[in-house]
């Protein structure tokens, strides 16, 4: 799923530091789940504000709503009615969410109110550890489904480097260093050729924005709204 | 078949024991310090390694640091990290540097960004360190840039790279060493050696697989300045394999005996690599101690270096 933290408090304020009416709308997938976005945290973070516009001696009006997803335009149409009453929306949803919103609503100014981190394995409640970065070009094939792009610290195709350290990385005695995991997994499934070949120069394909067209399907005439 | 002309594969190649020398370029725009430091290694060894942005902290250009050496009279070892420049800028450098008489370089991944003085800059990686030894090659035996297009005027590059014997995992160091020697590289530079047991049979395993016959490999020697330094390589750097005995040692001579201490060590350490099947010659990391060099090659027999024209 994509995992996100909420912002700084302070630096949420600071973006809504001129505005007197304020929906706050959160995300009830991903970003629920890792307890940053959801209806909790959308009510939690309505308290936060109004708490400390009180004490600022400037109220503010807020509204809360938290959508299915704000990556639908099926579920943001249910904002349609509402929206134009508020001078601002802070979105607790992922960055792609967060834009979504915005483009429905091209007039009112849609602040984020978390920081999108990335895709990620649920490893416990509250606990989060990315696996993916989405380079379109998957080599988990190849690596003993270890993703080097995400969990080498340098993306190395032909790992593991030098700095390797009784199975860390050199950035941090803590962080598994991802081609000696590669290399163990590869090693106990008798594969370790697949490491043994040198992986060619990456022809990036996340360098220009992406769309993605599954077979069968067409790009509708212009987006309906 | 000569592949560059620069001198370190020329003494190579006649079959002479190498020894090359490291400098590390100042963090200023001074080329007075890096003259200061070169003209301690002038004469005393075959070519010079410039270090690029070492530890992730910035300094002086090595292309630029290297020119300088070259101006010296000098031969420099040009290195080349992973994690400053895409693909384009390092083709552009290596023309760049083929043009102004740069005949060496180290191909190599790089300390992660977090090391060093600008720990949030975003690390490049567009490559690794086989990638760009093939990419070098390329350039070189088929005139063909990375993304295929002509080349010009072919860079003469002999080409370099790193080999870390005591990395984990051990068994797989040795087929690390195939990967680069099968994407091209004609010498390699071994991380610093103390642990001389694991050196031996990471060099009995290149010989059986044969890699040493395709690949000059210069073993790689830093002296021990001090207790301090040896305790700190142990437990601090990465990838670095000090064993106890070093430590021992350096424990049982008197404060001011430990410097000379760490270069016996350094110099039986090169007295037995001297013989040992499969070793090309050392590379002599002596940081911020060039000024050892010469009383070191001496010690060592370096002294005089072959000239092979
Ligand atoms: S290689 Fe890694 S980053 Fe790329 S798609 Fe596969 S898991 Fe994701
Ligand atoms: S130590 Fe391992 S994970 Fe870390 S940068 Fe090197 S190869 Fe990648």
């Amino acid at each position: 799923m994509i995992v996100a933290k909420r912002k700084p408090f302070e630096e949420i304020l600071q973006m809504i530091a001129g505005h007197r009416k304020v929906l706050i709308a959160g995300c009830g997938t991903c970003v629920a789940v890792c307890l940053a976005g959801g209806e909790k945290e959308v009510a939690v973070l309505a308290a936060e504000i109004d708490m400390a516009r009180r004490l600022k001696n400037q109220p503010i009006e807020l509204g809360q709503t938290t959508l299915e997803r704000q990556c639908d335009r099926e579920y943001l149409a249910q904002l349609d009615d509402r929206a134009a009453s508020y001078e601002a929306i802070v979105s607790l949803a992922c960055g792609v969410g967060i834009q979504f919103l915005a483009e429905r609503f091209p007039t009112i100014p849609v602040y984020p109110g978390v920081d999108t981190c990335g895709l990620a394995v649920n490893q416990d409640v509250g606990w989060y550890e990315e696996r993916c970065r989405s380079c379109g070009r998957c080599v988990l094939d190849r690596t003993g489904g270890i993703c080097p792009v995400t969990l080498c610290a340098k993306g190395l195709y032909n790992g593991p480097c030098g700095g390797t350290n009784r199975g860390f990385c050199e950035i941090d005695p803590e962080q598994p260093c991802a081609w000696y995991a590669i290399y163990e997994r590869l090693k106990g499934q008798g594969r370790l050729e697949r490491i043994r070949a040198i992986t060619p120069v990456q022809e990036w394909r996340d360098t220009v924005p992406r769309t993605l067209l599954q077979p069968g399907y067409r790009k509708p005439e212009k987006a309906k709204s | 078949m000569m592949k560059s002309g620069s001198n370190l594969e020329k003494i190579l190649r006649a079959g002479h024991f190498a020894f090359t020398g490291e400098l590390g370029p100042p963090r200023g725009a001074h080329a007075e310090e890096v003259r200061k430091k070169a003209a301690h290694l002038k004469g005393r060894v075959d070519a010079v390694n410039i270090t690029d942005n070492q530890t992730a902290v910035v300094r002086m250009a090595s292309w630029a640091a290297s020119l300088i050496l070259i101006q010296e009279g000098i031969e420099p070892n040009y290195q080349m990290v992973c994690r400053d420049r895409n693909r384009l800028a390092m083709q552009a450098d290596i023309l760049g540097a083929s043009a102004l008489g740069i005949r060496n370089m180290l191909c190599l991944s790089g300390d992660h960004c977090l090391f060093g003085d600008h720990p949030t800059a975003k690390g490049v990686f567009d490559l690794d360190s086989i990638q760009l030894i093939r990419m070098v090659k390329q350039l070189r035996d088929e005139g063909k840039f990375q993304g295929g297009a002509e080349v010009d005027g072919r860079p003469s590059i002999f080409i370099g790279a790193a080999a870390n014997p005591f990395a984990d995992p051990f068994e797989w160091r040795v087929q690390r060493l195939a990967k680069k020697v099968e994407a091209g590289v004609d010498f390699i530079q071994t991380q610093c050696i103390y642990n001389m047991a694991k050196f031996r049979e990471f060099i009995r395993l290149a010989n059986e697989e044969g890699l040493t016959e395709k690949v000059f490999i210069l073993a790689g020697i830093t002296p021990m300045k001090s207790l301090g330094m040896a305790k700190y390589m142990k437990t601090k750097v990465p990838g670095m394999d000090v064993p106890d005995e070093i430590i021992t040692r350096l424990q049982g001579v008197a404060r001011d005996k430990q410097a000379e201490e760490g270069i016996r060590i350094a110099l039986e350490q090169i007295a037995e690599l001297k013989e040992m099947k499969g070793v090309h010659g050392i590379h002599l990391m002596a940081i911020e101690w060039e000024h050892r060099v010469p009383e070191i090659a001496e010690r060592a027999g370096m002294l005089p270096r072959p000239v092979v024209n």
